[in-house]
């Protein structure tokens, strides 16, 4: 089987405009949903805690909210988990009563309703400990931009890091976005699969510089153009090869991980897409405006090169 | 130009091979075993108990199917395995009869519990089966704080005694010598006087540093703990709550509990297989500390003592034989100035007794203390959940200098024994606060797991078919390497015995996905070069040698990504950040190396080689 029968050179570039211009409000749009309605963060994030009970029959969520104020509890959440079955709740960290008490608490009151109601879980976080994981995240994100510019400037070129790494945080930003906009829980284990795709999609930006690299060294009269359009059609069956490859593993996650890599996956199938798109249009894209030359990344021919050269002719 | 030489195979075929034997061991379940740990501080158990229950287990007929010793810090715990439960039952009540006469009091915590059932001779390897996080396996985690700013606290109180006393010692006169916050400050009637003070306390206490102040027409000494000191009294305040921990939690009888520090402040606790979640947090949040008191023996205190009163700087407890004591508030010692308890015998009167160790600071206040009080008894008290036990009261026989504290007088061999490892590991150097807690189901973690093995299973399936269709025997060779990387990714994590959890589970998935990357790269490469008109071992050749360097870029822009989640990350992110780090590893191994392996025997000793099966090849007409 062979799916990808590119007879010439695709123009890639020819379109970078528009589609930097999409990227651009995608991106703003992104910005602006986080900004406006921020994260729906987990527990681990912002303290309290978190019951998962399961129930025999489908549970009703109406009766456990009225339980619950019953109780004498104001702010908290009661959702499903997964199945009609499992019900997560949450309550907010409160004032000289720990987890145990307000689980036991809780768990009475709901067996007092249905008896045969089973707790599957409690999680109780200090809110200091979320803080902390706040800060830690958002240096975790610091490092690893920080750690792939400067390989990618000492591999590669300046130009490149700045491309890259833009095109990464595109990518981040984005992701993050879907996340505000949906407000769909955004976990430890989501901020994991985030920062993967920091790793993935710069995976990805890497191989195209490295076959800008390749065809700056033999086509020596070919534009920069060229040679970035070049580079992305001879590595497009890959891109597509490898990303379907990953997506394959992705949706067996999706599939059958269950709710607490469902989150986790989702993140890493936007990562994954937007990490094709923006390795192939905005990173290269932006080292082409930066204007990335032929010099910058061939070093001048050295004497034991000549049969490069040679090859070349 | 495709063929490795033999050492390169053999690389890899030892790579295999050890993948396998380190792999193994997870696959091999868990069998009931009953786990024999010690009940009581002054108890232990050592590797000679093996052979002892092994032969009380054999006159009752009862087989095992294996023994293990495992020395954790102070505690030795015993294991022994079976084969079925009912053996299992049977075994741990022989056990409890023998081991624990009087079932009000055990010595022994015998508890059922279950150990990795693979056999012995790869235990003997060193190959042991992962540790299941708690996620997968069910169980009790606790995130404890602990309250340095109450050791310092501490630290600084008997810092200011310390100072009190030398200055008295070398007659300094003061004008009083207060802890004031996070500092000790002394008031002096003159510039020299404090001046005279600083240069003592700078000799004797060089942990400090100090400053002279004027206040008005006194002058102020304020001395301060230096930065590196307040880091050694909170580091030594954690070692010790963590030793402590380790000792209260085998009365739990938890297969494997994971104590750890984090960070500058905290500890995590972790108890897998445990629900009961109060039993728990009572053993742990016990906050003992200790503390040497002088007793009050004079006329006036006796005569209150009989009326039943309580003079004023006085408090009453009662010995370990329920006689009342009067106690003085001011404490000579904490535990903090403890450095070693053993049990030992008095040399000239062969009584058992108890031999301390102070630290410097601990050996000076012992000294004075006890040369001021020859005759008198001083008592060493426990304080357990804000209530205070009176360990031992012994009279002081004579100065002691040196700091080296022999306690002896009316005790078995047995209690020295017992105080000895009460005040060696009973106390807490600091209180401590659950900050974060969490219970998980054990039938949650089992379909944790299941989910997790279904996701990686099904992917993987899959992935190989397309892999398969795609590139036809390259796709097998490409397979061949991932479950080869599979292998090694299990082999390496249950070598270092990482912690798996379901976000581990979920790198292991993702890097399988990520690490075709590199076979696709290479077969790519090569279809590019037979597109170009290259012989096929030629463009074998080619492919593997030019994808190496985008192989080797890409995989490290990733490692990057996983190591500063390994720096920053907690929790789920660490587990994740483990698998994803070392996946990259293997998967760069088994790809490069592995595959071409395989490819090398397939291809490489044909010397004309026409066509070679990596699917269609469509070559553009021109």
């Amino acid at each position: 089987m062979e799916l990808f029968r590119i007879k010439r050179t695709i123009p890639f570039m020819r379109h970078a405009v528009v589609l930097n211009l999409i990227s651009l409000i995608t991106f703003a749009l992104a910005v602006f949903f986080i900004a406006t309605r921020g994260f729906h963060l987990s527990i681990e994030f912002t303290g309290g805690t978190v019951m998962e009970t399961h129930y025999q029959q489908s549970a009703d969520l109406g009766q456990v909210r009225d339980t619950l104020s019953e109780i004498g509890y104001s702010d908290f959440q009661v959702q499903n988990f997964g199945t009609s079955r499992d019900v997560m709740i949450r309550l907010p960290v409160a004032e000289g009563e720990d987890a145990t008490v307000q689980s036991e608490k809780v768990m009475a009151a709901l067996q007092a309703d249905t008896p045969n109601v089973e707790l599957r879980r409690v999680e109780f976080v200090g809110p200091q400990v979320g803080e902390e994981l706040v800060t830690n995240g958002l240096l975790a994100l610091l490092c690893v931009v920080i750690g792939i510019m400067v390989y990618l400037a000492l591999r590669f070129e300046w130009k490149f890091a700045i491309a890259g790494v833009v095109a990464n945080f595109h990518d981040v930003i984005i992701i993050l976005g879907f996340f505000a906009f949906f407000q769909w829980e955004f976990s430890l284990a989501v901020l994991a699969g985030v920062l993967a795709v920091l790793g993935y999609s710069v995976n990805e930006s890497v191989v195209i510089m490295d076959r800008i690299r390749e065809n700056f060294r033999k086509q020596r009269r070919a534009s920069t153009t060229e040679v970035i359009n070049g580079a992305i059609t001879q590595t497009i069956s890959r891109t597509i090869i490898t990303h379907t490859s990953t997506q394959i593993m992705v949706i067996s996650m999706l599939v059958f991980g269950g709710p607490t890599l469902h989150y986790f996956a989702l993140a890493l199938t936007i990562g994954i897409w937007f990490g094709i798109y923006s390795s192939v249009f905005v990173a290269a894209a932006i080292a082409m405006w930066l204007g990335i030359k032929r010099e910058d990344l061939v070093k001048p021919v050295k004497k034991d090169d000549a049969e490069a050269e040679v090859e070349e002719g | 130009m495709n063929r490795y030489p033999l050492w390169k195979y053999l690389i890899v075929l030892a790579a295999v091979i050890i993948g396998l034997l380190y792999t193994l061991p997870n696959f091999f379940g868990e069998s009931p075993a009953v786990q024999i740990a010690p009940a009581k501080t002054a108890v232990k158990v050592e590797a000679s108990m093996l052979g002892r229950i092994q032969q009380l287990l054999d006159e009752k007929n009862i087989p095992t199917t294996g023994a293990f010793f495992e020395q954790n810090g102070p505690v030795g715990t015993v294991r022994f395995r079976f084969d079925s439960t009912d053996t299992q039952l049977q075994a741990k009540d022989v056990i409890e009869n023998a081991l624990n006469p009087d079932p009000a009091d055990p010595d022994y915590t015998v508890a059922l519990n279950l150990l990795p059932s693979s056999p012995n001779w790869l235990t003997a390897l060193g190959a042991n089966p992962m540790y299941l996080g708690l996620d997968l396996r069910g169980g009790v985690h606790f995130l404890l704080q602990v309250d340095m700013q109450g050791a310092l606290t501490g630290r600084y109180d008997t810092l200011a005694n310390d100072v009190r006393v030398l200055l008295r010692e070398e007659g300094v006169r003061t004008g009083g010598v207060e802890r004031d916050g996070m500092s000790i400050v002394a008031q002096f009637d003159n510039e020299d006087a404090a001046n005279n003070a600083a240069s003592v306390l700078r000799n004797r206490l060089p942990e400090m540093i100090y400053s002279v102040s004027e206040n008005g027409d006194r002058f102020v000494l304020t001395s301060r703990l230096t930065e590196s000191a307040v880091m050694e009294v909170q580091n030594n305040a954690l070692q010790q709550n963590i030793t402590t921990l380790h000792n209260r939690i085998n009365e739990l009888g938890v297969a494997e509990p994971i104590i750890q520090r984090q960070g500058a402040d905290r500890i995590v606790v972790q108890l897998p297989g445990v629900q009961d979640v109060a039993k728990a947090k009572e053993i742990l949040g016990r906050t003992a500390t200790l503390e040497i008191r002088m007793v009050d023996e004079s006329q006036s205190a006796q005569n209150a003592l009989a009326a039943g009163r309580v003079p004023f700087g006085l408090e009453r407890y009662e010995d370990t034989d329920g006689r009342p004591l009067l106690l003085r508030r001011q404490v000579v010692l904490t535990g903090e100035n403890l450095q070693d308890a053993q049990p030992g015998r008095d040399q000239q009167t062969q009584q058992p007794s108890v031999n301390l160790t102070l630290d410097q600071k601990g050996a000076r206040i012992f000294r004075d203390v006890t040369r001021d009080n020859v005759g008198k008894r001083m008592a060493i008290l426990l304080f357990e959940k804000g209530k205070g036990q009176v360990v031992t009261a012994p009279v002081i026989r004579s100065e002691i200098p040196g700091g080296q504290v022999q306690i002896s007088g009316s005790m078995t061999a047995q209690e020295a024994s017992d105080i000895a490892l009460l005040l060696r590991a009973g106390a807490l150097a600091a209180p401590m606060e659950i900050i974060e807690e969490r219970t998980i189901g054990p039938s949650l973690g089992a379909e944790n797991i299941e989910m997790g093995f279904k996701s990686v299973l099904w992917g993987f399936v899959a992935l190989a078919l397309f892999i398969i269709v795609y590139y036809h025997l390259f796709g097998i060779f490409s397979t061949l390497g991932l479950s080869f990387n599979i292998l090694l990714l299990l082999g390496v994590l249950s070598m270092l015995q990482a912690t798996l959890t379901l976000p581990g589970i979920a790198a292991l998935a993702l890097t399988l996905g990520m690490a075709i990357d590199a076979n696709v790269l290479i077969n790519e490469r090569i279809r590019e070069e037979l597109r170009g008109g290259m012989a096929p071992q030629q463009a074998i050749h080619q492919g593997f040698e030019r994808a190496w360097g985008t192989i080797l870029d890409s995989n490290l822009t990733t490692l990057i990504v996983g190591l500063a989640l390994l720096a920053f990350g907690s929790g789920p992110v660490r587990g994740f950040a483990v698998v994803h780090c070392i996946g990259i590893l293997t998967s760069m191994f088994s790809s490069v190396v592995g595959v071409r392996a395989i490819t090398n025997l397939w291809y490489g000793r044909r010397r004309k080689l026409q066509s070679i099966s990596i699917g269609q090849i469509w070559k553009p007409k021109d």
